[in-house]
């Protein structure tokens, strides 16, 4: 959130106004010493937690191994330690955090650290050091404590989320969705990491916390690890790409806008993130095959004999060839194969037909055509989006899956389309290609060896 | 002198087995010496706690040894496995739920016990990778268990002394100690075996795995103490849940693992864009790499420095894809050496563009210019390059002896200016050897 709006701000002053007053003041402070050094280390273990991102924590939420330590304190120190513990959320070691963030987080923690406290006693669970007699009998409390906390916590998260949300595109709600999964097995994750906690206390006391943080530590190292070889992965795919493409000047960086098209459309369709990924990555790679057919057939022009035809027909299999040993793009494979298939059957390289045509290859083809249609080529200016549209709709049926279309077009109208540059053909002439394979509205022309100049 | 002719390797190349065989051999030893003992202790004398934790600790080896984990470079690990046996090792006292309220029979849990429980728990882990038809993974496992026993043995006796049983922090302390000792072991162990598949210098082989294994070791060390800690507090059904921790971490492995195998394969797939485009001879990417990858091995380079060089070794050629035909018969050592230098050129800067493989770039950058009379030298990567390129570029996919003593022989003549004396030294080593190491 980067301006508070007066909702929001009123929304965090009721939210700790409720804390407060409903924590302070019917509880005595107790003097037992050991009471407070138990505190002092689960905020520690608070605040440390919620300065550092944990593989499991999404963007979208706060929620982080945090937790784990008030529901800790809820087993050793009860509702008002709970509350305290979370309430340290206010000094949190994030620099970028504002003030009204920093006095809604404690307020949120301390509520829902209080409220689990709550929910403990009331299931029949008294706060203590936990002795060997307990388990497994505390389990239960401890399991609704952790509930309420999951619950409190959420909910008053939602609630500023929707107070301060502004730019949230409807596209994100298939990640939040996705992401739901991915929170509750996080927050059974913490809850058990609190419980761990709670019960090495009596074994060795605060060592309990540096040991359950060793893991998640490491865990945070590999998961950073992971992010950054991804990142690296993506730049090297699309360097490699760009490399393929050099040789032609007119389809630079139409790879990437293809794979941005079919990651569009595979949004729209509601795909799994997973398979989206993958399908951004088909897209990337789908005309790497082309290197296999020879620079000459490329640059021909005016009618194709039918060894060149040929050639170019090739280039989907060739690509095959290539990625074909790359494991996780499994499916992707088989969009790259097709990505030229028509929904009439007239496609190659194998002439499917309708459903026969995998959906990623579908997807491919409208992004694909789409690019061709709005980019500049040597026999023809780019045409502008509304006619492409309009050439993708009454193309839909014989050539496009009409879904496809559709879902498509609906992307580019609500989030736009970023057009190639266009700038003037390159002198070389070596660079310049006179056809365009992808182009469905200028096919490709092939002197049939008995009839004469024909369409194929 | 021709490249297969090179005596003082043979003796290390065949010390690979009979190192492998001598630890498999000191594994089966120890299973079988522990299962017997303790098949044949008296059953009265045996706790029905212990029973209980013997079998709820074999069942988490199993189920660990089942849930195995690839790390980076063809390694496996067993996370769970080993911080439950290891855990099993270091076990202070039991929480019996049963025994509730009456003071537990004291623990007495044997090294051999230990180690029958792992072995068992193990073997039958691994029967479902082998009903699957995935490798067995026997040298792992074997190593694992040896490391295991060392802790055993090192711990159990010590566990029930009063100092080691009252003073908490005593017994962190002192399990720590052994919990690194034990993961040293394994790891030693790893690096031998890895040296001598490889033909890697153990010293280089052994600061690799230790790279490779510290932060995942840290994670089950400090997992074991949690579960050894949490027996006592929480008794065995506490198992289930002191497992959460390292699950997470392991998670957070499999995906790092995963995409680090993931980008080698796309780079090795997308390399051969240069021969389906008929820039260079079929194969001709992968045989560099793999020779280069040897060579540099030979010179006792580190994993991630192998790593760039397999990548850059890749990709050399790639820069040939900026031009419009493909040189004929690609580009060989027979081609001018200006058009060599500007495809190097080129491809550094494609690899550049990517932002991430400077290093690789660099490589590739440097791969054409002669080792000698520059300043600054050509990085030793390139070096190696340049050495297998050529070397490919003369012998191809042959195995011909003569082809290649010959090949080698040429080499040798330029080492005085175009070729580094080390390089093409280790690559007659490399080719006289011949069995492609992969990993």
């Amino acid at each position: 959130m980067t301006r508070v709006s007066r909702v929001a701000w009123l929304y965090i002053a009721v939210v700790a106004a409720v804390a407060v007053t409903v924590i302070m003041p019917r509880h005595t402070i107790t003097h037992d010493l050991q009471w407070w050094f138990q505190l002092g280390v689960l905020q520690l273990l608070f605040l440390v937690c919620e300065a550092t991102p944990t593989p499991l924590a999404t963007r979208q939420s706060a929620w982080s191994p945090s937790s784990s330590a008030t529901l800790a304190a809820v087993v050793l120190l009860g509702p008002m330690g709970a509350a305290l513990t979370g309430a340290i959320a206010v000094i949190s070691l994030r620099r970028q955090l504002m003030m009204a963030e920093r006095l809604f987080n404690g307020a949120m923690y301390a509520g829902s650290g209080f409220a689990a406290g709550k929910a403990f006693e009331a299931a029949g669970g008294v706060p203590h050091l936990p002795q060997p007699g307990d388990f497994p009998a505390i389990i239960w409390p401890f399991a609704v404590a952790a509930a309420v906390h999951v619950v409190i916590n959420h909910g008053l998260l939602w609630g500023i989320l929707r107070l301060t949300a502004t730019g949230a595109r409807p596209g994100d709600r298939t990640r939040l969705e996705s992401s739901v999964a991915l929170l509750l097995t996080s927050d059974l994750g913490y809850a058990v990491l609190g419980l761990i906690i709670a019960a090495l206390w009596p074994v060795v006391h605060a060592f309990a916390a540096v040991l359950v943080l060793i893991p998640l530590f490491v865990a945070r190292w590999a998961m950073g690890q992971f992010a950054e070889q991804q990142r690296a992965y993506a730049a090297t795919m699309e360097a490699l790409c760009q490399a393929v493409e050099t040789k032609d000047f007119y389809t630079r960086g139409h790879s990437e806008r293809v794979s941005r098209g079919a990651g569009m459309i595979a949004r729209e369709i509601r795909m799994r993130p997973d398979r989206a990924e993958a399908i951004r990555y088909a897209g990337m790679l789908h005309d790497v095959g082309k290197l296999g057919v020879p620079t000459k057939v490329l640059q021909k022009q005016g009618p194709m004999t039918e060894e060149e035809y040929a050639a170019i027909q090739l280039h989907p299999m060739r690509g095959l060839e290539i990625v074909r040993e790359i494991g996780f793009l499994d499916e992707a494979l088989t969009g790259i194969m097709h990505h030229h298939e028509r929904l009439d059957g007239k496609g190659y390289p194998m002439g499917l037909a309708a459903d026969e045509i995998p959906e990623f290859a579908r997807i491919i083809a409208v992004a694909d055509a789409f690019d061709s249609m709005t980019s500049n080529r040597s026999y023809r200016r780019a045409r502008g989006i509304a006619e492409a549209t309009a050439e993708l709709r009454k193309q839909a049926g014989t050539q496009f899956d009409p879904a496809m279309v559709e879902a498509f077009i609906s992307a580019v109208c609500r989030d736009g389309w970023k057009l190639p540059d266009a700038t003037a053909a390159p002198a070389d002439r070596h660079l310049v290609t006179a056809q365009d394979h992808d182009d469905p509205t200028a096919p490709l022309q092939v002197i049939d060896s008995a009839l004469g100049p024909g369409r194929p | 002198m021709t490249s297969h002719q090179n005596p003082e390797r043979w003796p290390s190349w065949q010390a690979m087995d009979s190192g492998r065989l001598l630890l498999l051999a000191a594994a089966a030893m120890l299973t079988v010496a522990a299962v017997a003992r303790t098949a044949a202790a008296h059953p009265v004398l045996v706790n029905p706690v212990g029973q209980r934790a013997a079998v709820a600790f074999g069942v988490l080896i199993a189920l660990g040894e089942l849930l195995r984990l690839a790390l980076p470079g063809g390694r496996e690990a067993a996370p769970i496995a080993t911080a439950s046996a290891m855990a099993y090792a270091l076990l202070l006292s039991i929480h019996d739920v049963v025994h509730d309220g009456h003071v537990p029979p004291p623990l007495r849990i044997s090294p051999l016990q230990v180690i029958a429980v792992t072995a068992v728990g193990m073997t039958i882990g691994a029967l479902p990778h082998m009903a699957a038809g995935r490798p067995v993974g026997i040298v792992g496992m074997a190593s694992r268990l040896v490391a295991v026993s060392v802790v055993a043995f090192s711990f159990r006796p010590l566990a029930h002394l009063p100092l080691v049983d009252g003073q908490w922090w005593l017994a962190a302390v002192l399990m720590a100690v052994l919990l690194a000792f034990g993961w040293l072991t394994d790891a030693v162990i790893c690096a031998l075996i890895r040296a001598d598949d490889l033909g890697a210098r153990f010293s280089v082989a052994l600061g690799d795995e230790v790279a490779v294994q510290t932060p995942l070791g840290v994670a089950v060390g400090a997992s074991a103490m949690i579960i050894s800690f949490a027996t006592a507090a929480m008794g065995l059904p506490g198992l289930a849940v002191v497992v959460a921790p390292l699950l997470v971490t392991q998670l957070a492995f499999r995906r790092y693992a995963r995409i680090r195998s993931t980008y080698l394969e796309t780079v090795r797939a997308l390399s051969r864009v240069t021969e389906v485009g008929g820039y260079v001879e079929r194969g001709h990417s992968h045989r560099v790499s793999a020779l280069a990858v040897a060579v540099g091995r030979e010179l006792g380079m580190s994993e991630p420095d192998l790593l760039d060089l397999e990548y850059a070794a890749l990709m050399h050629d790639i820069g040939q894809l900026s031009l419009a035909d493909p040189i004929p018969g690609g580009a060989t050592v027979l081609v001018f050496a200006a058009d060599q230098q500007r495809i190097a050129e080129l491809g550094a800067e494609i690899i550049a563009k990517a932002g991430v493989l400077d290093k690789v770039a660099e490589l590739v950058r440097y791969q054409n210019l002669p080792a000698r009379g520059r300043d600054p030298e050509p990085p030793v990567g390139s070096r190696i390059i340049r050495a297998a390129n050529a070397f490919d570029d003369l012998v191809g996919g042959s195995t011909d002896r003569d082809r290649r003593g010959a090949a080698l022989e040429r080499l040798r003549l330029d080492t005085a200016y175009e070729y580094d004396a080390g390089v093409v030294e280790a690559l007659s080593v490399v080719a006289g050897r011949r069995r492609a190491s992969r990993i």
